[in-house]
């Protein structure tokens, strides 16, 4: 960065930067420009919702404008999306099902789940206008600058919406390419119209299977849809019992380098009573009973963990929850963090419930 | 007062030990109430306040500009005065207990917040979260009591030195935000000894302070004055005076919280072995209220709710208004008194209190009042001073 300026100019930029940081102290510049525009400011960038499409009856595409310090994605990528519910803030991983676009709006197509509290949210109570927070795009689960002679995609349910983003980009380029898709009904298959569009134009052979009459995929049913599956360079997103078996498949085949795999994280954790606890950066891990406190069972492995009142009122115990499940002994409410959440709980008054991974 | 353990006629002396815990549970299920039903509207509270409070202090510093001008330095100095206030009281001081952090903002979280205010944040959630809160009016391990330099309860010794405490309090009051970081880091006793003052955590604490202190005085007294061009010399004594008001502001309602007559204190050894419903019980009969409108509720960061605040220091402060009335009727039917008034009914009675007692217990009485009593509070208080 520096390397392009001079030291006068860069001692200068600095020296602003140094007295304004002064003026706002002890916030930060920032604090005030979101005040003035809510799409700055923030550690994370952010993104106003432009429009909200639904695609089935229980999904819905939002079209986001992303703000200031979003730095673009790749088809096929995912974006984790931070919304409030119920005025606490959640996030959730989502597909783009968009390529990068000149106007650098995003999309991604969201599936209300069962008991979904995030997608039922964003399926059926976000409206235009809204402001999301989002982290940068991620995730190996692309296509190569040179394209495939030959592909195949596999996906089931919203396992498409990756594959969506990448048959949006990269369409007219892929020569010979396959999707087999599926889902209960025809009524049920997300992009189904633009899929079936662009199977009419050529751009792809489709073959849609409908779980509810023709049964669950299997490889080998798979492979007499598909008889050259394992040569083709493969991209598949579903169940994990799914991608499990297609991953055996390619292996004895040889070639498990050609199968490309996104694996959504399952929703379900195991929440009990008591578990393994892992104080990941202390390099300690402990099994503790549903009944003792993560700073108890911190301090007698030897952990140096942060205390205070240890009866849950002076929040100096406070570390994040990294991933698993804790349980607040005063109430007995579960909180649940995955991988990136962080979720700063009061170890003083928390125990496992299940295993769980702490950040000291 | 005397601590209520020391009391002729002990203000809890008619509740059994079961009480206190039904006492306890009633309370835990009024805070799960609460709990259950955050949300959206409350969220959208705390960010209304500080949206509104970021925008009093921008207004506040673009008019202090052209503060040469009278009605701009009145106009300028009004808004930054209110919006110091409620960044202490309001935000502040509730961010930093973690009334907020079931939002999940890490913007707006205990861990994360610091304040427009000399104490650094770390320092100030030590003292006050921790211990002020859970030795909350316990003589000799609550510091609040008179804050190190004042004598605010009968139980606690006489100096000759307490003879000037009037003048202390009111010299407190006028630089208070520098009273706190110098009681946070329990200055008085760390400077008395080479081998505390050497003590590499307490230089630490004084270097962060430091930092903080400059950094604060850079921006009010140096950086908007600058800004300001032609109106440096105004802007300078706008901030200033808006750190004042901002200073006796907070200093009265704080003096308010557990300084009132009607306010308990407690042996050292009553809280050994304490249990919850004895610690909310404490908590009940240490702190007062101040009765007002809605006005005053934000002004004083929901601290004139300072007994439903101590009872749940971690619930959203526009919460504790409604379950006031809870509270109050709690304290009836188990016949406890909720100490409450106004705010220059408060204010007095706190002033009166230092005042009476900067002279020996019962100096301004003709004859010697219950002299056995008398005795009786003397003795365990030297304990408790000596054991300190």
């Amino acid at each position: 960065m520096a390397t392009t300026r001079t030291p006068a100019q860069v001692s200068l930029r600095d020296r602003a930067r140094w007295f304004v940081e002064l003026a706002t102290t002890p916030l930060v510049p920032g604090d005030f420009w979101e005040v003035l525009d809510p799409m700055r400011g923030g550690a994370n960038p952010r993104g106003r919702v432009v429009a909200v499409r639904p695609e089935t009856r229980d999904a819905a595409t939002l079209l986001i404008r992303p703000g200031r310090g979003w730095r673009g994605h790749t088809a096929g990528q995912y974006v984790r999306l931070g919304v409030d519910v119920d005025g606490v803030r959640q996030w959730r991983s989502y597909s783009l099902t968009s390529p990068p676009r000149p106007d650098g709006a995003i999309t991604i197509t969201v599936k209300a789940v069962r008991d979904g509290l995030v997608s039922s949210f964003l399926v059926r109570e976000v409206r235009a206008g809204a402001v999301v927070h989002l982290d940068q795009a991620a995730g190996d689960f692309t296509l190569p600058l040179v394209r495939p002679a030959k592909a195949l995609f596999v996906t089931a349910g919203s396992g498409i919406t990756p594959v969506m983003g990448m048959l949006r980009d990269g369409a007219g380029g892929l020569g010979d390419a396959v999707l087999v898709h599926s889902a209960p009904r025809p009524e049920d298959v997300i992009f189904g119209a633009e899929l079936r569009a662009l199977a009419a134009r050529g751009g792809l052979r489709l073959v849609e299977r409908h779980t509810a009459v023709d049964g669950r995929l299997t490889p080998e049913r798979l492979a007499e849809l598909v008889p050259d599956l394992t040569s083709r360079q493969t991209w598949a997103c579903g169940p994990n019992d799914l991608l499990d078996a297609l991953q055996d498949t390619y292996d004895a085949a040889g070639h498990g380098d050609r199968l490309h795999t996104e694996r959504f994280r399952p929703v379900v954790l195991a929440v009990g009573e008591g578990g393994t606890v892992s104080f990941a950066d202390s390099g300690v891990t402990a099994d503790a009973d549903g009944a003792t406190s993560l700073l108890d069972t911190g301090e007698a492995n030897g952990v140096l963990m942060p205390s205070g009142c240890r009866m849950g009122i002076c929040y100096g115990c406070v570390i994040p929850l990294r991933e698993g499940s804790v349980r607040d002994l005063r109430n007995g409410a579960v909180t649940t963090a995955t991988a990136g959440d962080d979720i700063p709980v009061q170890t003083c008054v928390s125990a496992a419930a299940g295993p769980c991974h702490l950040g000291i | 007062m005397t601590t209520i353990q020391k009391q002729e006629h002990s203000p809890i002396a008619h509740l059994t030990a079961e009480d206190v815990e039904n006492l306890g549970r009633e309370l835990d299920a009024l805070r799960e109430k609460v709990i259950a039903s955050r949300g959206a509207s409350d969220a959208a509270y705390i960010r209304k306040v500080i949206k509104t409070q970021r925008v009093l202090e921008m207004g506040g510093r673009a008019v202090l500009l052209a503060s040469r001008y009278k009605p701009a330095w009145f106009v300028g100095t009004a808004a930054l005065s209110i919006a110091k206030i409620l960044e202490n009281m309001e935000i502040g001081h509730n961010v930093m207990h973690g009334q907020w952090d079931w939002m999940r903002d890490p913007k707006i979280h205990s861990t994360t917040w610091e304040w427009d205010h000399a104490s650094p944040a770390e320092q100030w959630k030590h003292s006050h979260n921790e211990l002020h809160h859970t030795y909350t009016n316990v003589l000799g391990k609550d510091n609040d009591l008179g804050y190190g330099i004042m004598r605010v309860d009968e139980g606690q010794r006489w100096y000759p030195a307490h003879l000037g405490q009037p003048l202390w309090n009111f010299i407190n009051a006028v630089f208070f935000q520098y009273g706190i970081a110098a009681y946070d880091l329990e200055l008085g006793k760390n400077l008395a000894s080479k081998e505390r003052r050497r003590n590499p955590a307490f230089k630490a604490r004084l270097a962060a302070t430091l930092r903080k202190v400059r950094r604060q005085a850079a921006k009010d007294y140096v950086v908007h004055p600058l800004l300001s061009g032609p109106s440096a010399p105004t802007t300078l004594a706008a901030n200033l005076t808006a750190n004042l008001i901002r200073n006796l502001w907070t200093h009265s309602v704080i003096m308010c919280g557990h300084f009132p007559e009607g306010v308990e204190t407690f042996e050292r050894t009553s809280i050994e072995g304490e249990t919850r419903g004895e610690w909310y019980l404490r908590q009940m009969l240490g702190s007062a209220n101040i009765s007002g409108g809605p006005l005053l509720h934000v002004m004083t960061g929901n601290l004139s709710f300072q007994v439903e605040h101590h009872l749940f220091p971690d619930l959203p402060s526009n919460r504790y208004q409604e379950i006031a009335p809870h509270v109050e009727a709690l304290f009836e039917r188990y016949g406890l008194t909720y100490t409450t008034g106004s705010l220059p009914k408060q204010v007095a009675s706190a002033w009166r209190k230092v005042i009476r007692l900067s002279l020996p217990n019962d100096f301004l009485k003709k004859t010697p009042a219950r002299p056995a009593a008398h005795r009786a509070v003397a003795e365990p208080a030297r304990a408790a001073v000596a054991g300190a």
